[in-house]
């Protein structure tokens, strides 16, 4: 049951483009995730920006991975059914040192192949952004802003359909090489044997290297605090507006989300831990203050929530590593190893996986399926439907006239399509990412109880049963009687 | 699509709907409807299981759903219209309705529109309390909802903030159904809600209730683990070394309720930021002609009494509109002055009885709140303790203007 030909560690976008990549073989695959649902760590806690390439060191895969992940992203988006609007991005500045440092990232950024940028002085930047304050910018029209969420879910799902199985709860606790040469791995839930191992475990990656036997790397860590806006506020940032960059830190941005929310963010925190996504109240009031200057819209009374993101720095043996590494060493076959993944990991990750899964072909020269399906569709949503639309949703099922969470419109027929996710995800935050439900105003005041009896009806949960988003994140101790 | 022609339409079948819709009947308007978006009518009195609703407007001691049925059986015994598990997606400036049930897409053209959608809660993301995002911390409204409605218990070990009304019922309901209330923590120094409620939820069961301190971080990343509680200073900032850890499964909050006002923006209607409501007239009319608004969409209310009682008083200004009789009315101002956190309505009409609804800054005793115009008193009325989770109300009579310039209130 429990044997693969190959399996992936890390349900994050990472881990799944490579299963998505991988799955146009003829492969048994699996994914173990250590989460009850992929996208909860690095994936979905970060700016949502699909990058312009600009930003990297020449000459890095950084710098090529993400260029390309950025030009083919419609097409990506189109296949993946992902929310994504090409906006568009400006780094304002305002001091002759701001135009020198713009002006060697615009060189940097012509040379690593990023497409159309330019510098344009106050009166353009007004025309683009009317609400932001700054002398000049560089603008980056290739950049954009997506769905974190459904761009990793959507890559998970199409790759489920496409025979890939996701084995969720399953934190590896062990590798063991065995003689004929495939790994014997020990979860959280069970055990496993594979012929190859592609290490995709992101903020857990050193220690799977380990596993490996690489021992070659550590990882320290910054934590990077956000907090969204309600949609009031939406309208008056069309694209993406960051400050002008320093040698290692792109700076607190403000961000429009594809939804018409907001978000500031992040600082960058040292952290010990790797799972503390704890918000600081100092950081967040730095936020506000920080980033006020390039956009001053932000007011308390529109703050909706916050959330924080882990960002690792990664070392070697030679200090900081400035690039993506995904290799596969002599010394330890049938491997991918993929560490260093961090910004532009999202924009890259198709390209990295493509690179991860050549390593894997090259040598194993598995066939290719007969038929291979790069789409996954998700659910129509009665909010991005026109009123003709929704009446004709309805008339074919009445659920979509249930209107279940008031603030961002989401139907019970989107709530149920949600609960019966192809990946089999059971938690109250799985349906709020794959539907936005919650995700509104009111953070799901209005709607959650519904939600939470909905998943237990459907799914045959008991009450104690309904987990928020993690494991032995419990909702409920009982019954009232 | 086709529209459906109505005399008046009522968004929303709470208390401040159901109020309005049997008082328009018996006005002589009849042709209503109530929108209401749950399966039943009664808004969040469903879920409000306690008593001590009706004592001002019944005279005698209801339960929520009590109270709410008294009206629901007068909108029945009148066959007012009604529909239920339907929800308004878009109401714009000319009465135009949009709605959603299963049954499809619905559209109505209103001569006059009743705003009552309530309110909702303030959340920990609007507060934004630092640290972890673990399960186990509520709305008081919502843990509500999931104990008296859905039959779901929330937790064993629960600590409260704020000290708002539905936080302190829920120390009571929770204590009851066999939780430990560690105690309930509220960053003034003085309790959000109505003395009563201290007394009976919390005083008869032996909860306390801390003053000046506040949830400063959250702990657990999965379940809740616990709380860090500080003392605050008079500016409610945090005093460093006075934090304390409370180990809890539950947080509770109360924090506030901010009226439910997404449709009235659709439809242009212009929020005082004071009360997150309507800016409204004498006659509960908003700035947009023939869109009416009342109860806790309006602004929040301390008792439910006082909401049917200001849906009920909306009714004449209704019946007005639809006369094309409030056409020529002057309106003037009404300006909040001292010691008060708002006033309303904030625009009256001359030579029409005025209700001035307000609540005060900070508790005060023997106060007196002085309406002045021109500088010359025109109304005012003693209050032996001014508290402000209790709404103050005066009565101006028709004749009690001086000229057609401002008015202020304060505290005198």
């Amino acid at each position: 049951m429990n044997n693969y030909d190959v399996l992936i560690v890390g349900g994050g976008v990472i881990g799944s483009a490579i299963a998505r990549e991988l799955s146009h073989y003829q492969l048994k695959i699996g994914v173990l995730e250590k989460n009850p649902d992929v996208c909860l760590e690095m994936s979905g806690r970060n700016s949502a920006v699909i990058h312009g390439g600009f930003a990297y060191e020449v000459g890095t895969q950084k710098a090529a991975l993400c260029v390309e992940g950025c030009l083919e992203f419609d097409k990506v988006a189109k296949e993946l059914d992902v929310p994504f609007k090409r906006t568009g991005k400006v780094l304002v500045g305002n001091t002759p040192e701001d135009m020198e440092s713009l002006k060697q990232t615009m060189a940097i950024g012509e040379i690593n192949g990023a497409v159309g940028l330019e510098l344009i002085d106050e009166k353009r930047l007004k025309e683009l952004v009317p609400t932001v304050e700054g002398k000049f910018a560089m603008y980056s029209p290739m950049s954009g802003i997506l769905d974190p969420f459904q761009y990793t879910i959507g890559l998970a799902e199409n790759a489920a359909k496409n025979g890939v199985k996701f084995n969720f709860n399953s934190e590896v606790t062990g590798i063991n090489p065995k003689e004929d040469g495939s790994y014997g791995v020990e979860t959280k839930s069970g055990s496993y044997t594979a012929k190859w191992i592609i290490n995709a475990a992101g903020l857990g990656a050193v220690k799977i290297s380990e596993m490996l036997g690489i021992g070659r790397y550590e990882m320290g860590a910054t934590r990077g605090h956000y907090i969204v806006l309600d949609k009031n506020v939406g309208h008056l940032l069309p694209m993406p507006v960051y400050p002008v960059p320093s040698t290692s830190y792109m700076g607190i941005h403000v961000t429009p989300t594809v939804e018409g929310n907001v978000t500031v963010g992040p600082d960058a925190d040292r952290v010990q831990s790797l799972e503390d996504y704890g918000v600081e109240k100092r950081n967040m009031e730095y936020l506000v203050e920080d980033a006020s200057t390039l956009w001053p819209h932000i007011h308390r009374t529109d703050f909706i929530r916050n959330y924080a993101g882990i960002q690792p720095t990664w070392l070697n043996r030679e200090g900081i590593m400035k690039d993506f590494v995904i290799e596969a060493r002599e010394e330890v076959p049938n491997t991918v190893n993929l560490v260093g993944i961090e910004s532009p990991g999202l924009t890259s990750a198709l390209p990295i996986a493509r690179k991860a899964v050549k390593h894997l072909v090259d040598r194993e020269k598995p066939s290719l399926k007969d038929y291979f399906d790069p789409t996954r569709e998700r659910v129509r949503r009665f909010s991005e439907a026109t009123p003709e639309e929704q009446q004709e949703l309805i008339l074919e099922n009445p659920d979509y006239g249930e209107i279940i969470c008031r603030c961002e419109s989401v139907s019970k027929a989107e709530v149920l399509d949600a609960i019966h996710n192809p990946l089999g995800v059971n938690t109250m935050v799985g349906i709020k990412y794959r539907t936005r439900s919650m995700m509104g105003r009111c953070q799901g005041g209005y709607c959650q109880m519904r939600i939470a009896q909905l998943l237990q009806q459907e799914k045959g949960l008991d009450v104690t049963e309904v987990l928020y988003a993690r494991e032995e994140s419990e909702l409920f101790t009982g019954r009232v009687r | 699509m086709n529209e459906t022609l109505k005399q008046v339409v009522i968004v929303g079948g709470g208390p401040a709907g159901l109020a309005a819709a049997v008082a328009l009947y018996d006005m002589g308007i009849k042709d209503l409807l109530i929108i209401e978006r749950e399966k039943k009518l009664g808004g969040i009195l469903r879920q409000c299981i306690h008593d001590g609703f009706g004592m001002t407007r019944f005279k005698e001691s209801l339960s929520g759903p009590e109270y709410a049925d008294r009206f629901i059986q007068e909108v029945k015994k009148r066959k007012i219209p009604y529909i239920t598990e339907t929800t308004v997606l878009e109401i714009t400036n000319e009465h135009v309705i949009r709605a959603a049930s299963k049954e499809g897409l619905h559209t109505w053209k209103a001569d006059g529109v009743v705003l009552s959608m309530g309110c909702r809660e303030r959340t920990r993301g609007a507060l934004q309390i630092p640290g972890e995002r673990p399960a186990g911390v509520y709305t008081a409204g919502v843990a509500q909802s999931y104990i008296n409605l859905y039959n779901t218990m929330v937790g064993k070990n629960v600590v409260i903030l704020g000290s708002g009304d539905i936080g302190l019922i829920m120390a009571r309901r929770l204590t009851l159904e066999g939780a430990k209330v560690e105690g309930v923590f509220e960053i003034l120094p003085y309790p959000s809600g109505l003395e009563r409620n201290v007394e009976q939820c919390l005083n008869d069961f032996e909860i306390p209730l801390h003053l000046s301190r506040t949830v400063t971080k959250i702990h657990g990343g999965k379940r809740l683990e616990g709380v860090t509680v500080s003392e605050v200073d008079e500016n409610m900032e945090m005093i460093p070394g006075t934090e304390k850890y409370y180990p809890c499964d539950t947080l509770v909050l109360s924090v506030g309720l901010i009226p439910e006002n997404e449709l009235s923006k659709m439809a242009g209607v212009e929020l005082d930021p004071r009360t997150k409501g309507p800016v409204v007239d004498t006659n509960y009319q908003t700035t947009i002609p023939g869109i009416f608004a009342a109860g806790n969409v309006l602004h929040v209310h301390d008792l439910v009494d006082y909401v049917s009682l200001e849906a009920e008083r909306l009714v004449k200004g209704v019946v007005a509109y639809l006369n094309s009789e409030d056409e020529k009315k002057t309106l003037i101002d009404v300006n909040l002055g001292d010691g008060l956190t708002y006033v309303l309505p904030q625009k009256i009409a001359l030579n029409q009885e005025a209700v001035i609804s307000m609540r005060v800054k900070r508790p005060q005793e023997n106060i007196r709140i002085l309406v002045r115009q021109e500088g010359k008193i025109i109304n005012s009325k003693c209050i032996e303790e001014a508290l402000p989770a209790e709404m103050i109300q005066i009565t101006l009579d028709a004749d009690s203007l001086w000229s057609n310039k401002a008015l202020e209130v304060s505290v005198g």
